[in-house]
């Protein structure tokens, strides 16, 4: 039964956020707000005239309903820290760049462009938009780091800070070299084609005696950038590759490149025609194109991150009852620190005051908050969720379970997989064909006419470099890549979109990966409930703020509140309110003093309720299932081999067993370590496989299997290292997201049998030993146009067939 | 026919200066970051609301 919302409610959206509005709605200038959080920027834009951030896109803001601390950013003003962080510093202004995870739309760029009209000691600040990066200059004299930080904060764009920052300067991904190379040989290409033309055209005898040296030497100069700065990097890798004994595909390239010039010079220098500088500058502008076109799809999608990203750049120390803050990497054993409500543990410590909730998802996955006792030992990679506490560390940062879990061998290791690219099967079999038609077309041909014998073996190795081949896969993969990121699903680099392709079984972790972080489920166990007592347990709870109260609220919502005689709510533990003379009690078994049912709480949150004394029975509150779940494995049934691994206990088994086909294996209370084991025992049987986990308990499972996606609810923040990042919103799609890399494997054979038919045309002119320099002119770019529309063209209609994205 | 050398420079000369602007651009950065100046040109500035007040 889906519960009825209130229509009324559903039209309340707040003005900043566009979140639904649940309570009353703050009113200012006519609009409504969800929270303070959002009404206070509202206020500070009204006043500083920025109010534009809303007339460019609606409802712009991030949702400040959970208030920044104040002391968060206190670590700021340590100078080591600083300096570590600052790019540039000269006696007046520094210069800063922030990664910025909220940042989302026009309007975002627009009002941290806008930054110097909030705060006048900043000097300018500059968005990247497709790197969520905002550079900012301020005078710090007038503006510590720290305040500049909370202004970000306080409207909404909380700069991203972590160990990483600390360990080392934001790397800028230089692809100028691949830039100015391209440049350069576009520049040749162009100019040669120029020159070449008056050849191709017929030139009268007089003229050709005066001008077609000219042209020729002039070709060989322009040639010579190309040759020797653009196609540099193809020469370093057949090398590199010829050393260790493989032929990868820039081997056929390297050797058709580097036949082409001695030939060309050769006809220049004698004076017998004009080469074939033409094609060896296009060839190489197109090669470089290809390689430009890959490495700009990787550039904007980057997600190498490690545990180091995601624990604070420092913590609060207390030292003689002191707070001092001290950067995570010098933390000693026996340092006491306070971690305040929503931190991370950066270390494995013990509880030493304080009321800990920890939230361990970032771990394991499972972000129901775990309670944990005083002199109980916390684990590093815990999100504290209640107020302060404080701990006393038993083990230096480096050493925790949590990074030893991601410094396992599992990870450091870089695991081949077994499954090889086209590209690379193909130019082994390839570069070996090709030699065997040169050397015999040279046999052939020097039993009669040695000249003839010469031209005819560089012939073959010109118009056979497989520029079309080297091609196909950066086109279709890098587009096929681009196409799944507008859906959501963001892939770690091109040869993923292939290995997708050969992916036979699929295993899938619960906890966050089948089961949704914010969605719960609500149900209730015991008698049937009479009106009035469903009346008396929501107007009851409707007093409260907890999040549990607010979904029994949800829950009864086709019901009136009534007012309560006296109320009062023991935080953290339950409420207590009177209607009349009826005591109504809702909260934790604790609470109402009753044993716990261990096998069903370890997975479920109960809430138990009692009218005068008298236990009704409890409501269960559990993780739903993702929207489609039933749909996406009925569709990934029919092409894959399923299995699930469950750190969870079997009590969701029967509910499970109904979803998953027969076949399947379901496997509980499973550690990280089983996961890995039962992934290598499917990897020695030859089986490829792609592990669909989120939390850290997965991560080594993502790194063994041959594909690793991890789904996350919000792409920026946590996920292990994966092969690919699911956002969850796409979850229902993973069934096409696999039928699409397949067909952009398909379109990669198709793109290979074309190159291959125009190498025939051109090997049946070369055999012959009568290529002349205008076929190679021709064929070359035209293979090359051909296969790069080709692939581009299909990797979007299949995409829009199998409709993986709306916003093609 | 003497023209075509003369021609032949001028053309190689104006492909330089391409070229070099080609280099410039990359050099300063116009080409790290193709998405937000297209959304930046478009922002108004809105300078009157300011001397109202």
């Amino acid at each position: 039964m889906m519960p009825v919302l209130n229509q009324h409610i559903i039209s309340l959206s707040c003005y900043h956020c566009g979140d639904q509005i649940t309570d009353v709605p703050l009113l200012v200038d006519d609009k409504k707000f969800c929270c303070q959080g959002c009404k206070q920027v509202y206020q500070l834009l009204a006043e500083n005239n920025l109010c534009s951030y809303y007339e460019i896109q609606e409802t712009p803001g991030s949702s400040l309903k959970a208030p920044v601390s104040e002391v968060k950013f206190n670590f700021l003003d340590d100078e080591e820290i600083q300096a570590k962080l600052v790019q540039f510093k000269d006696s007046q202004v520094s210069n800063i760049t922030f990664h910025i995870p909220t940042m989302h739309c026009s309007s975002c760029i627009w009002l941290l462009e806008s930054l110097y009209k909030l705060e006048k000691s900043i000097v300018y600040s500059r968005v990247d938009f497709l790197k969520r990066q905002v550079s900012i200059q301020f005078n710090h004299n007038r503006c510590s780091l720290k305040k500049l930080v909370q202004l970000l904060a306080s409207i909404g764009y909380e700069p991203a800070l972590n160990m990483n920052d600390l360990e080392g300067k934001v790397k800028v991904a230089s692809n100028n070299r691949l830039l100015y190379q391209l440049g350069v040989a576009g520049f040749c290409f162009g100019n040669i084609m120029l020159i070449s033309f008056p050849e191709y055209f017929g030139l009268d005898e007089f003229s050709k005696s005066k001008f077609s040296p000219l042209f020729g030497y002039l070709n060989f100069a322009l040639s010579l950038p190309t040759f020797l700065y653009s196609a540099n990097d193809y020469f370093k890798s057949a090398y590199k590759s010829l050393s260790r004994k493989i032929i990868n595909i820039d081997f056929p390239l390297a050797l058709g490149i580097l036949v082409m010039f001695v030939r060309s010079a050769y006809e220049v220098f004698t004076h017998q025609g004009i080469g074939f500088f033409d094609t060896l500058a296009g060839l190489v502008f197109f090669l470089l194109l290809g390689r430009w076109v890959q490495q700009r799809t990787i550039d904007t999608i980057s997600f190498e991150r490690d545990y180091k990203s995601y624990f604070p750049v420092a913590v609060a120390v207390l030292k003689e009852n002191k707070e001092t803050t001290v950067p995570v990497n010098q933390l000693k054993i026996g340092d006491r620190i306070l971690i305040r409500s929503n931190e991370i543990i950066p270390a494995d410590a013990l509880l030493m005051a304080g009321d800990a909730k920890i939230d361990f998802s970032f771990v394991t996955g499972e972000s129901k908050p775990v309670d944990k006792v005083l002199g109980e030992m916390v684990y590093a990679g815990g999100r504290q969720t209640a107020g302060n506490i404080e701990l006393e560390l038993i083990k230096p940062v480096s050493q925790s379970y949590l990074t030893q879990l991601w410094n396992a061998s599992q990870f450091t290791k870089q695991l081949p997989s077994a499954i090889e690219s086209f590209q690379t099967k193909v130019s082994r079999y390839f570069t070996f064909f090709l030699l065997a038609i040169a050397l015999s077309s040279f046999v052939f041909w020097s039993l009669t006419d040695m000249s003839k014998a010469v031209n005819a073996f560089t012939a073959v190795l010109i118009i056979a470099c497989p520029c079309a081949l080297a091609l196909s896969s950066p086109f279709a993969l890098g587009n096929a890549m681009r196409l799944l990121g507008r859906a959501k699903f963001y892939i770690k680099g091109p040869e993923v979109v292939e290995k997708m392709a050969h992916i036979q079984h699929l295993v899938f972790d619960k906890t966050g990966t089948l089961t949704q972080d914010k969605n719960f489920e609500i149900e209730w166990h015991g008698p049937q409930l009479i009106a009035y007592q469903q009346q008396y347990i929501l107007s009851a709870c409707y007093q409260s703020v907890h999040p549990l109260s607010k979904k029994i609220t949800a829950h009864f919502n086709q019901l009136n509140p009534i007012q309560t005689s006296t109320y009062f709510e023991i935080p953290g533990k339950g409420i207590e309110a009177f209607f009349g003379s009826v005591q109504v009690k809702v909260g934790s078994a604790a609470y109402l003093a009753i044993p716990v049912n261990q096998q069903i709480a370890s997975v479920q949150t109960l809430v138990y309720v009692a009218i005068d004394n008298e236990v009704l029975g409890y409501f269960a509150v559990k993780n739903a299932y993702r929207d489609g779940l039933q749909l996406v494995i009925q569709n990934l049934s029919s092409a894959f081999d399923l299995s699930l691994l469950s750190g969870d206990n079997d009590a969701e088994r029967n509910t499970l067993s109904k979803l998953f086909p027969a076949s399947t294996t379901l496997s509980f209370n499973q550690s990280p370590a089983d996961k890995m084991l039962y992934l290598d025992a499917l990897k020695k049987q030859g089986i490829y496989i792609a592990m669909i986990g989120d939390g850290l308990n997965d991560a080594g499972a993502l790194k063994v299997a041959d594909v690793g996606i991890s789904v996350s609810e919000n792409a920026a923040h946590f996920s292990p290292a994966s092969d690919a990042i699911m956002d969850a919103s796409s979850f229902y799609k993973t069934a096409h997201f696999f039928a699409f890399a397949k067909k952009t494997l398909t379109v990669i054979h198709f793109s290979f049998v074309l190159s291959l038919l125009y190498n025939i045309v051109g090997l049946s002119f070369a055999v012959q030993g009568s290529l002349s320099p205008i076929i190679a002119a021709v064929l070359m770019p035209l293979s090359s146009i051909t296969v790069i529309l080709f692939t581009t063209t299909m990797t979007y209609f299949y995409a829009k067939k199998i409709g993986i994205a709306n916003n093609l | 026919m003497e023209i075509m050398y003369f021609l032949i420079g001028c053309s190689l000369c104006m492909a330089l200066c391409f070229l070099f602007a080609f280099v410039w651009s990359v050099k300063t950065g116009q080409l790290e970051d193709d998405y937000t100046p297209s959304v930046r040109m478009l922002f108004d500035d809105k300078p009157s609301s300011q001397k109202e007040e």
